[in-house]
């Protein structure tokens, strides 16, 4: 509880999110659209890498993505002690 | 037992098994019929959402479609999928603090406006009934396929059963009902495609089927598909883009935020106990729904493939494509082209005289293709398949058994079922509940706001029925048009709502009415106003996609930047909110103190 504040909260809560829609624009329109030309060159079992990630591989990590968000969420909620019950 | 019978019987029992779920819920759930989550757990709020999420166009046509566009169909899963980040992090949590029940509701509290609420019923009248029109071709041709008739007796019957099944009234309010149709529709899914897979690559999962290899050979599904689409004169599977790597990239945008800005979608994290169940039902709706996203692109390719193979024999072989016996002759036909013909969705005209089905690009830019074409007496593709029918055709053309041919029928039925009737009671509620008693007559019973819901969603199913007769598109592209308005329309308006704290009504109405305006202007430009066929414009603003080449489905995304600058544009020379309205934001923000929703203003 070092900084019990609204905006303070505010602040981790956007720091968290920035964080998160910087990975989750990499899988998909950078892996998956941007740079799905180049890595098409590498393969993955038979699928071409880009590929791979466009039509696969981003739709993994979004779900990986809204999970930590979740967990990282609720540790915020209690440290600046905003949580529920 | 023949197709036809075993069809009626297992589509009869899944709504056996619906009904008497809904029968069943309902006894102990009348009072809290609006908060079906409540005291739901969040993996089976998630199951239900994933049910109420994936329509005919996720189910029946998403597929097909990514058979027809290769790797730019990415774009479909890629953007109904990651639009759940979206509204997992930015939106669902704080609308669930906020605790009213509709959209339009959020939008008029936090922007102290009922214009501002009538706005945003508008916005969502237009994405809804433009999502129905693309469910009512789905709805088509699960039908027409069904019982055996043609589409258009397709889509009048299953107009009349959408209208009975939302009539009957909450169906789609009991989360229990939503989980059996999504264990059918997921099992109907899943069930041909594992079967596919096992056949075409030996891979039990089709997730890996897709990146295997053929068997009996050493060469990868996806290389083969490749090699025979380029001979045929096709793009080649895996890197072709649809237009530009511009327009998918802003398609995909469109997508994303209109998957956060569908209310009928919204709805769902209104309705579970926490804000914290907020946060992880949308992880689990997505885990139910990745089920279905990661499986479509294998059924998208193994189908492709599947139905080349059928045409012309050369390509097991790996034969001559072009060679007189290669391509079937039309007697000879297997069974289920026979069954397809019957609904119009898929055609074949000899333009050779040759008896035979010849299946390519006539189109092609290839010239080695075109002179090879030349050379064997081909004059022009015979075969035209609608993008629609390949999922429901696939346990056909893979020749699975009849039951799993039955159940993808069931499967179909469901999906459309279930989405249709949930979007005809958001248009009811909002008709009825946001619109009518809010602005018209305040005073109105219970009763006359049932009736006037009840005449709305009539309203809807007919006028979305005409116009699914005509559609603007295929299933799921249709669809993407109603995302791309959901998109420019309300998105950044609630969006704004939650994180901008100084963002009044002048600016919230401005941007929405000039999003929607500047979206639906280009999409009519090109699909005719209000999408009647002959009223298209596209002329006057320069020729198809003038925009920088980008695709009427793809424009959501320039409409909501427009919405935004609009938004602070207006915003910056008008009055900043009341000091309420801003405590209102702060409060919004935090989870402390959330309580159950009401619907009550």
């Amino acid at each position: 509880m070092e900084n019990n504040s609204a905006a303070g909260y505010w602040k981790a809560t956007l720091g968290l999110l920035t964080k998160i829609m910087v990975v989750w624009f990499l899988v998909s329109y950078g892996a998956g659209i941007l740079f799905a030309d180049a890595l098409n060159s590498i393969h993955l079992g038979g699928y071409p890498l880009g590929f791979w990630f466009a039509q696969q591989g981003s739709i993994y990590v979004f779900i990986a993505l809204i999970f930590f968000y979740a967990k990282k969420m609720s540790e915020i909620d209690r440290k600046f002690d905003v949580h529920e019950e | 037992m023949d197709l036809q019978t075993l069809t009626y019987l297992v589509v009869g029992a899944s709504f056996a098994l619906y009904i008497g779920i809904a029968i069943w819920a309902r006894a102990g759930s009348t009072s809290d019929f609006y908060v079906a989550g409540g005291g739901v757990h969040p993996v089976t709020n998630g199951m239900a959402t994933a049910a109420d999420w994936m329509s005919a166009a996720s189910f029946i046509s998403m597929a097909g479609l990514i058979a027809n566009m290769g790797y730019g169909g990415s774009l479909f899963l890629m953007g109904w999928t990651g639009g759940y980040v979206i509204l997992a992090m930015w939106l669902a949590p704080y609308l669930r603090k906020f605790g009213k029940f509709t959209v339009p509701q959020f939008i008029g509290d936090r922007f102290y406006s009922k214009s501002a609420s009538t706005v945003a019923v508008i916005c969502l009248l237009t994405a809804s009934l433009t999502y129905v029109i693309g469910q009512m071709t789905g709805v088509g041709v699960a039908f027409s396929r069904f019982l055996g008739v043609s589409n258009e007796t397709g889509i009048y019957l299953g107009m009349a059963i959408v209208f009975a099944y939302a009539v009957f009234g909450g169906m789609k309010g009991i989360t229990y009902t939503q989980v059996a149709q999504y264990c059918v529709l997921i099992l109907a899914y899943t069930i041909p495609a594992i079967f596919i897979s096992l056949n075409l690559t030996g891979s039990f999962l089709p997730q890996l089927g897709l990146g295997g290899t053929l068997v009996g050979t050493d060469t990868t599904l996806l290389e083969r598909l490749n090699q025979v689409v380029v001979d045929l004169g096709f793009a080649e599977y895996t890197t072709s883009v649809p237009g530009s790597k511009l327009n998918m990239f802003v398609y995909t945008v469109s997508l994303m935020i209109g998957t956060a800005g569908l209310p009928h979608v919204i709805i769902r994290f209104f309705t579970v106990p926490k804000v914290a169940d907020a946060r992880y039902s949308a992880g689990w709706a997505l885990v139910f729904i990745a089920i279905l996203y990661t499986t479509a692109p294998a059924v998208a390719a193994m189908a492709k493939y599947n139905l080349h193979k059928t045409v012309n024999v050369a390509i097991e072989s790996n034969g001559d494509l072009y060679a007189t016996e290669s391509a079937i002759k039309y007697d000879e036909r297997p069974d289920w082209m026979a069954r397809w013909e019957k609904t119009g969705l898929l055609k074949w005209e000899d333009k050779n005289g040759d008896g035979r089905i010849q299946y390519y690009n006539d189109k092609t830019k290839n010239a080695d293709v075109a002179a090879k074409a030349e050379q064997a007496g081909w004059k022009g593709s015979e075969l035209t398949v609608n993008a629609d029918i390949m999922v429901m055709a696939n346990p056909e053309i893979a020749m699975l058994p009849n039951w799993v041919i039955a159940l993808v029928a069931a499967g179909g039925v469901a999906a459309a079922l279930s989405t249709a009737a949930g979007l005809l009671l958001a248009i009811s509620s909002a008709v009825s509940h946001d619109l009518v008693k809010n602005v018209f007559a305040p005073n109105m019973s219970d009763k006359n706001e049932l009736m006037v819901g009840k005449i709305a969603m009539a309203v809807a199913i007919v006028i979305a029925g005409w116009l699914g007769l005509n559609p603007p598109g295929f299933a799921a592209g249709t669809v993407a048009l109603a995302f791309g308005i959901a998109a420019s329309s309300l998105f950044p308006a609630i969006m704004m709502g939650i994180f901008s704290k100084k963002m009044n009504k002048e600016g919230a109405i401005a941007g929405m009415l000039s999003g929607l305006f500047v979206t639906l202007f280009y999409v009519f430009a090109h699909k005719g106003i209000f999408f009647i066929k002959g009223t298209d414009f596209v002329d006057m603003i320069g020729g198809p996609n003038a925009f920088f080449g980008i695709t009427p489905e793809a424009f959501g995304a320039i409409g909501a930047v427009v919405n935004f600058i609009v938004a602070f544009a207006v915003d910056k020379v008008t009055k900043e909110p009341p000091e309420h309205i801003q405590h209102l934001v702060e409060e919004v923000r935090i989870p402390r103190g959330s309580k159950a929703v009401d619907g009550a203003h």
